[in-house]
């Protein structure tokens, strides 16, 4: 499954800015955006994300995926359709190819909510 | 009660694939080497092909290849009967190549070989259609096979690789007579998503259409060589 992979390019990426960070702040959610037309399935991404941040920094964090859906442009037509994906990418009004896509590409990690305590061990008691 | 705080990055998922993939990118612009990445479900004829290949091209072209979808150490012997270096590549249980395992390979090559003598590099990738798509090693052009036994409808399921595709090959055509495949409706179904790749039918068995193929790859190798500063196709 290589939303395994997906999933540890995502959390290296996390761990880059976590790092970053003076404060090694609480992560409480990670905001994806993925596109229909990728390769990755976010019931599957969620279930990695899941198992591999057991035990670590992100533990407890939750993993929000926004999908988003696969839109193209027609030259022809100068409008934007959505193609059924697996089924027919063409225009459905003039049977143009899909050759401009508008949305459906991205794989971004989008933005990172966290707390503003530090670790929970400098708390005040 | 604590505030939340947002941060915003927007960095893609793929960013330190990406990073690595283009790392290798330029050493193999540095040695004046094309890179394809060859990619296909398991069994369409990757390795057939390649065989094919380096015995009709390695009398004009310096050829390495870079083996990442070994069903067994024979697939790689059996390349090296045509007298390239084949850098065999242990995936794991990774279904698809990254980059920083075809950089391995790569350092490999650059240790073991002068690498500047080589024009040309094949990467064989994990037979699987749906990820290696999604993740480039440093190749300038993506070349996607599909046989004629896997039905007309794969390049709308799986329409990513074939629409990543630089140049598709549509293998095992000898096959065409006993199959009830509409050859016509797989070109058709790649053109809805694809207007402008290269479709080229194929026999690794007979040799048909296998003129075609190298044409295309002797004009890569050329191109890149001229204008050494390109990279990607044209
Ligand atoms: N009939 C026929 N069989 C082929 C052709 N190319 C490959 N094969 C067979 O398909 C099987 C898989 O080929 P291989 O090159 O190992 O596929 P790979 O897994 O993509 O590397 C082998 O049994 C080959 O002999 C072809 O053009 N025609
Ligand atoms: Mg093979
Ligand atoms: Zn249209």
């Amino acid at each position: 499954m290589h939303e395994t992979d997906m999933t540890k390019a995502l959390i290296l990426t996390v761990r880059d800015w976590w790092l970053s960070q003076p404060e090694r702040p609480q992560i409480s959610q990670i905001h994806l955006i993925v596109g229909q037309f990728t390769c990755v399935e976010p019931a599957s991404l969620q279930f990695a994300f899941e198992v591999q941040t057991r035990d670590t920094f992100l533990a407890g964090a939750k993993l929000v995926i926004q999908e988003t859906p696969l839109i193209a442009f027609c030259h022809c037509c100068q409008q934007e359709y959505r193609p059924e994906i697996g089924i027919r990418y063409a225009c459905p009004s003039c049977g143009s190819p899909m050759d401009d896509i508008r949305s459906g590409r991205e794989l971004k990690i989008d933005r990172i909510e966290y707390a503003a305590q530090p670790a929970p061990a400098t708390v005040e008691s | 009660m604590h505030q939340t705080f947002d941060a915003a990055l927007e960095i893609n998922l793929l960013h330190a694939n990406q990073e690595g993939a283009d790392h290798n990118r330029a050493h193999f612009d540095d040695w004046g080497i094309t890179c394809f990445n060859v990619m296909s479900s398991p069994g369409a004829g990757k390795t057939a092909l390649l065989e094919r290949t380096l015995a009709a091209l390695t009398h004009d072209l310096t050829i390495a290849v870079i083996e990442g979808d070994m069903t067994t150490e024979l697939d790689a012997d059996r390349l090296r009967q045509y007298g390239v270096p084949v850098i065999a590549i242990n995936t794991g249980r990774s279904c698809h190549l990254d980059s920083k395992m075809v950089s391995g390979g790569i350092h490999r090559l650059a240790h073991e070989y002068n690498p500047a003598e080589f024009d040309l590099v094949f990467v064989e990738n994990v037979g699987n259609l749906v990820c290696p798509a999604e993740f480039e090693v440093g190749e300038h052009a993506k070349v996607a096979l599909l046989s004629i036994t896997e039905g007309d409808d794969k390049p709308l399921k799986y329409p990513v690789m074939f629409q990543e595709a630089d140049c598709l090959l549509l293998t095992k055509m000898d096959l065409a007579p006993h199959l009830d495949i509409d050859v016509e409706q797989i070109v058709a179904n790649v053109r809805q998503i694809n207007t402008h790749v290269p479709i080229l039918p194929v026999s690794a068995k007979t040799g048909a259409g296998l003129e075609d193929w190298f044409h295309w790859v002797r004009a890569q190798v050329h191109l890149r060589q001229s204008q050494p500063s390109l990279s990607g196709v044209l």
